[in-house]
């Protein structure tokens, strides 16, 4: 009796091992996430202390290999928004009709070849979106508007736009499809027809789900770098035209964002120098707007969840 | 209008918006298989690249990707897999769970070039590994995490939890149940899972340009110490950063259809074979 007294102990505690084991493995995440954290701030925090946030926020010079250099980042925090806001023109409308279209149309043959081809779509690498931009859309672009070259803001707009699609549809998908049976054959029952049941009851009740998919799919435009970099021009001037004296975005001008920036300079940067910090910096910058989106989409997500 | 006509109208636009989306899918396919499959030959994939990467193949920059691609996995997918063990079979809710799916949540949001930064940062530069395959590949790893373990986690909770109530009233313990009757039915899941993962991984960019992929160096790494050569940043130099950008374009259109393949069979074969295993599901 005693060995086999012996021998459940032995798995039990063999089986509680493994637990922790896998504990420690699954807080390595965590780990991973404290250290990227970590090594922005502190490689940026020479930078800092040299320039001074404000500078980097509000400054408008960037200049880090001039004799006199300048750090002032605003224009391309400037470009990264006003290119990821411009990205969610085209694709949140469309990316809104492809979920409806697939969660509550397509019949299943339909649906299964739509789905795996979104997917696709998300695998594509941001490099070959790039050059696609670059070598078909930029020349068309230069064209149609009469321009010097297609390298602009439009041209990183459009490319982003087909870059975030399947971000915004796969999460409105989830969440028009998760909305319940009951509630459409409600409306059906109230006399609605198929039109009226999805725009006034299911889009509604899937309002959290499609404003989370909005959001992450900015939050995807923010740190896309390879396609901007490839064909959004990259000159740091200020991307704005009058219009009766009121500034507004131009987006037939060449941008510069934050991604591509590091890109750009992080390859040829000596180590440990001011620049090398300084983008790190850029990164922190880069980082927070993508961590506050995420915390943002989750909020919205449960708060409305708990609602319902 | 209507009413019936408007419905009718609505139904149409919604139809059109998802089958544009495809035809946008084939038309970049399209366009890059247009000019590229000219290029594409034995040669060009066999060979190293020569004068000046104006003539000759991609042959390391296809090896640097592979070399890279399969360190990766093989860092990033036993933690993803042991972490989504943990989440989906052992963790009870609590704040260290919320913790760790907070940490994976973000993880996956973290800009690609951030993960250069990080990278540089860390592997480069404070553990003093240079810019390297293996430093890229660590890179990599961190910023396919994410990605594994919400596939593997989809592959765990599809198990109907029938199976562990069963292993569990024969008295199996906790880790026998997982080994012997969930990970079994799971692991075809988590297998297309990664390799989506891995079909994303091998198309980046941005975090290897940090990190260890060379402008040029026409060799095939033999230790985990040298740079690479891959083909999305030879891509990307040949399209925008040689002297002879117009030279070197067919090399170009040749280079992004060897990359789309790899990327898209890896793909494909992915969801062809979660399709079938689905299908011949019985529970």
């Amino acid at each position: 009796m005693k060995s086999v007294h012996h021998g459940f102990h032995w798995t039990a505690a063999k089986d509680r091992l493994i637990a922790v084991l896998l504990l420690l493995v699954a807080l390595l995440t965590v780990v991973f996430l404290m250290l990227i954290l970590g090594f922005l701030i502190t490689r940026s925090f020479p930078a800092l202390k040299e320039v001074g946030l404000w500078e980097f926020l509000a400054g408008s010079r960037w200049m880090p290999s001039s004799r006199t250099p300048g750090y002032g980042a605003s224009r391309m925090i400037y470009g990264s928004f006003m290119v990821a806001a411009g990205a969610l023109a085209l694709p949140v409308p469309w990316g809104l009709a492809i979920a409806i279209y697939i969660s509550e149309l397509a019949p299943k043959p339909v649906r299964e070849v739509l789905k795996p081809a979104l997917e696709t779509l998300a695998i594509f690498p941001s490099v070959v979106l790039g050059f696609v931009g670059l070598v078909l859309l930029a020349p068309w672009i230069a064209r149609v508007f009469d321009l010097a070259h297609g390298l602009t803001a439009l041209t990183g707009v459009i490319m982003l736009s087909i870059m975030a699609l399947p971000t915004i549809v796969s999460i409105a998908e989830d969440a028009i499809g998760s909305v319940p049976q009951e509630y459409r054959e409600a409306s059906y029952a109230l006399g609605a027809n198929k039109m009226e049941t999805i725009l006034q009851v299911v889009i509604p009740a899937a309002r959290s789900g499609i404003t989370a998919s909005i959001m992450l799919g900015f939050g995807r435009a923010i740190g896309e770098t390879m396609t901007l970099l490839m064909v959004a021009g990259n000159a740091l001037s200020l991307p704005v035209t009058r219009v009766w004296g009121v500034p507004i975005p131009d987006f037939l001008r060449s941008v510069r964002t934050l991604t591509a920036t590091i890109a750009i300079e992080g390859l040829d940067v000596p180590w440990g120098s001011l620049h090398y910090h300084a983008l790190f910096v850029i990164g922190t910058i880069l980082f927070t707007f993508t961590f506050v989106i995420n915390l943002l989409t989750d909020w919205v997500l449960h708060r409305w969840r708990v609602e319902d | 209008m209507k009413k019936q006509t408007k419905q009718q109208v609505f139904l149409l636009g919604v139809t059109f918006a998802a089958f544009f989306s495809i035809a946008v899918l084939f038309f970049a396919l399209y366009f890059v298989a247009r000019d590229g499959l000219g290029v594409i030959s034995w040669e060009f994939i066999s060979a190293m690249p020569r004068q000046r990467m104006t003539a000759g193949g991609i042959w390391p920059a296809v090896a640097g990707t592979v070399y890279v691609s399969a360190l990766t996995m093989g860092f990033a997918v036993p933690l993803a897999v042991f972490t989504a063990i943990y989440l989906n079979e052992y963790a009870s809710k609590g704040w260290v769970v919320r913790m760790i799916r907070l940490a994976i949540r973000n993880l996956a949001g973290v800009p690609s070039i951030v993960y250069g930064l990080f990278g540089l940062g860390l592997f480069v530069s404070t553990l003093r590994l240079g810019h390297s395959l293996l430093a890229a590949a660590l890179t990599l790893a961190v910023m396919a995490l994410p990605l594994i373990v919400s596939a593997s986690e989809e592959a765990l909770k599809s198990i109907p939890d029938s199976f562990r109530e069963g292993s569990f009233a024969l008295g199996a313990t906790r880790w026998q149940t997982v080994r012997y009757q969930v990970l079994p039915l799971a692991i075809p899941g988590m297998i297309t899972g990664s390799v989506l993962a891995l079909a994303r991984i091998a198309g980046e960019t941005a975090p290897i340009i940090l990190t260890g992929a060379a402008y040029f160096y026409p060799l095939i790494p033999q230790s985990v110490s040298e740079q690479f050569m891959a083909l999305p940043y030879h891509l990307y130099i040949l399209a925008t950063q040689h002297e002879q950008v117009q030279l070197v374009r067919p090399l170009a259109y040749g280079t992004a259809l060897v990359l789309l393949m790899l990327v898209l069979s890896m793909s494909l074969g992915a969801i062809l074979v979660r399709s079938h295993v689905r299908r011949k599901r019985d529970w």
